[in-house]
């Protein structure tokens, strides 16, 4: 159950589910394989449709249509949580999302909301292959109207959950399969190990971690999602290695977009280097590139470096994968491009 | 059941609204797009007088606006909405394919209505109001895979969901011999879900199968596929048909409205189309006169 004092994400996200079950009885998930015993792909609804059985439905294998279903139980009052097993599947549902989930509210005039969450798991490094590993989150990013909330294993993942479901606009909660099997290692007294972290505030609240307390750093690495670990590891090995120290900004709300923590890190380090486990082009490293450098020109000393997966495949063999996704060496790299460009 | 000339009052009403959209762009004074429901009329008059709006609710398509008229009534709303005027039934927001009021929805992407409709009947069932939730698809729209995904859950779910089917023969320039393949009514049946199918403009005949096919679903909790075949008198759009004019005067002999009209006598026929040109005369005037919409100030 517990590592290291911590329960495993999927545990935390399991009882989060229980709980907002429990709270509104306006509650509906919805997906593949959900049903107990199975529990879903991941094992995230465990234990749901025993307790709800009329409330967790599983469904045909109809992507396309699911996400049109949920928007039609959220425009009629219920709150459906939609899980998608993979999130290489949110491809099927785009019609929907574009033309429906997020144009409902505003081309009605404001006459309807669409509270409606997709849950669904992205990232790779599991060797499942092109159409199973994939970070399709830049894909929603260009969407207004909704709201993409990326979970990372140092975020309060009960508190994302129930500002998910009890948020009246469509809210994209996307999880990483890596993060269920992890513990969910939230700050504690303010520190993450060696980091002291700061957290913003409201629902979808930015981690900024410093080890110096915030009052040495080179550079700020923005990221995300799966690829915190990943930062971590990469600014500790710069502290070790290259006695380089960075701040580390884990947003959690990828949009709309809200800068404020990056924006705030920066004025103190004066650069920049955004990391993602999604292709490069048209990533959301670029999105907040373009935003910092609008913002926050005269605080940057150097150009802003992005860390991104190649753009191709996310090939299944090991070290196939390993080469196509950004690692931590990658973001050393950029972050001595960064020294190298000062000096 | 309902009057005959009040189901003729309505029918006259959405063509001549329709009539007068088609004028109204002429002149100029309309803007974007417009798909009319001229010789269609009885569909739409017929099955929705079944249709209680404080309860059952409507999704419909890009020819929606006689769906709209027959279920909210609200002509100023419309006319409106299409003129881009603030008072549109969506501020103008939407337009002629994307109107909301009350229990009634409408969007413009073929096919992605169906699993909507599908999930607020799963709404509607779990919330226990008893409402039937209905679709408006056409011929062309069976070309889309999401409607038979939203049949397969109706059935599989039991879900109140009233399929409207209106096969006008066309999906825009393409006659349907070049777009569907085998049986309408069959893909339903495949699914287990109940059929019915008539080939008629008569909307008394129209108006008894939907009050079947809704009786149906109230009692049975199901979904039904109506299948309704059917002509347009008007192009697509505005300006755009390609059809032999001999095909359509010939349809014209089955024009849903002299089939009704010849039922009622030529006073009541006369006084009907009094009341129709006085009430769309206000309505146009009230909808000139509105103020357009305009974005918020900064
Ligand atoms: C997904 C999608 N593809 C294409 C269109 C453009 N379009 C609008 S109406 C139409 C024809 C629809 O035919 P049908 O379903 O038979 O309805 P009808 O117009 O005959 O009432 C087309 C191709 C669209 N609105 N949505
Ligand atoms: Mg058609």
């Amino acid at each position: 159950m517990s590592a290291g004092g911590h329960r495993r994400c999927a545990q935390v996200l399991n009882e989060a589910l229980h709980e907002v079950f429990a709270a509104r009885d306006d509650v509906d998930l919805l997906g593949e394989d959900v049903l107990d015993p199975y529990g879903g792909a991941f094992k995230v609804t465990q234990g749901l449709s025993d307790a709800y059985p009329d409330r967790v439905l599983t469904t045909p294998i109809s992507e396309a249509s699911l996400f049109g279903v949920a928007a039609g139980m959220a425009l009629r009052g219920r709150r459906p949580i939609l899980e998608i097993m993979f999130g290489d599947f949110v491809a099927l549902g785009f019609d929907q999302i574009v033309n429906g989930i997020s144009k409902f509210r505003e081309m009605y005039d404001d006459q309807v909301t669409v509270p409606l969450v997709v849950r669904t798991p992205m990232g790779g490094r599991r060797g499942y292959g092109p159409t199973h590993s994939q970070s399709l989150e830049k894909l929603l990013l260009g969407v207004p109207n909704i709201v993409v909330v990326a979970a990372s294993e140092c975020h309060d993942l009960r508190a994302l959950l129930v500002a998910a479901v009890e948020d009246e606009r469509p809210v994209f909660l996307l999880e990483n399969k890596l993060m269920y099997g992890r513990p969910n290692r939230r700050p504690e007294h303010r520190h993450v190990g060696e980091f002291e972290v700061r957290e913003t505030g409201g629902p979808y609240p930015a981690l900024t971690f410093s080890a110096t307390g915030f009052s040495e750093g080179s550079a700020t690495v923005v990221t995300y999602g799966g690829m915190l670990p990943v930062v971590l590891d990469a600014v500790t090995e710069l502290v070790l290695e290259h006695e380089i120290f960075c701040e580390v900004v884990a947003l959690s709300q990828l949009a709309p977009p809200e800068l404020d923590p990056v924006l705030e890190s920066v004025a103190r380090t004066g650069a920049l280097v955004t990391a993602e486990e999604g292709t490069l082009t048209g990533g959301i490293g670029a999105e907040i590139a373009a935003r910092v450098q609008e913002a926050a020109w005269s605080d940057l000393r150097r150009p802003v470096q992005r860390v991104a997966a190649r753009d191709g495949i996310v090939p299944s063999a090991r070290p196939l994968e390993d080469a196509m996704l950004p690692s931590a060496r990658d973001v050393v790299e950029a972050v001595l491009v960064l020294e190298a460009v000062r000096s | 059941m309902t009057a005959l000339a009040t189901l003729y009052e309505r029918m006259l009403f959405v063509r001549r609204f329709e009539e007068t959209l088609l004028d109204l762009f002429s002149q100029g004074k309309l803007v974007g797009t417009t798909h009319t429901y001229i010789g269609q009329e009885a569909n739409g008059v017929g099955v929705i007088d079944h249709l209680d709006p404080a309860v059952d609710t409507i999704f419909s398509n890009h020819r929606c606006h006689g769906h709209y008229l027959a279920f909210t009534d609200d002509a100023f709303g419309l006319l409106s909405e299409v003129m881009g005027k603030a008072t549109g039934t969506c501020g103008g927001k939407g337009g002629s394919q994307h109107l909301c009021r009350g229990n009634f929805y409408s969007n413009g992407v073929l096919g992605s209505i169906v699993p909507v409709a599908t999930g607020i009947a799963l709404a509607e069932k779990k919330k226990g109001t008893g409402a039937v939730s209905t679709v408006f698809l056409g011929d062309g729209t069976l070309g889309e895979g999401v409607t038979y995904e939203s049949l397969n859950m109706a059935s599989l779910w039991t879900l109140p969901v009233l399929f409207v089917v209106e096969n006008n023969h066309y999906a825009q320039s393409t006659p349907v011999e070049l777009e569907l393949a085998g049986s309408i009514r069959a893909r339903a049946e495949a699914f287990g879900v109940e059929t019915d199918e008539l080939d008629t403009t008569d909307v008394e005949e129209i108006h008894a199968a939907a009050g079947r096919a809704v009786a149906r679903i109230r009692e049975t909790g199901a979904p039904f596929w109506l299948v309704l075949h059917t002509y347009r008198f008007s192009p697509h759009s505005k300006g755009d048909d390609n059809r032999d004019p001999a095909e359509i005067e010939a349809r014209r002999e089955r024009d849903p409205l002299t089939v009704a009209g010849a039922r009622l006598e030529d006073d009541e026929r006369e006084a009907i189309a009094v009341r129709v040109e006085q009430r769309l005369a206000e309505t146009v005037a009230a909808a000139e006169e509105a103020p357009f919409a305009e974005p918020e100030a900064a």
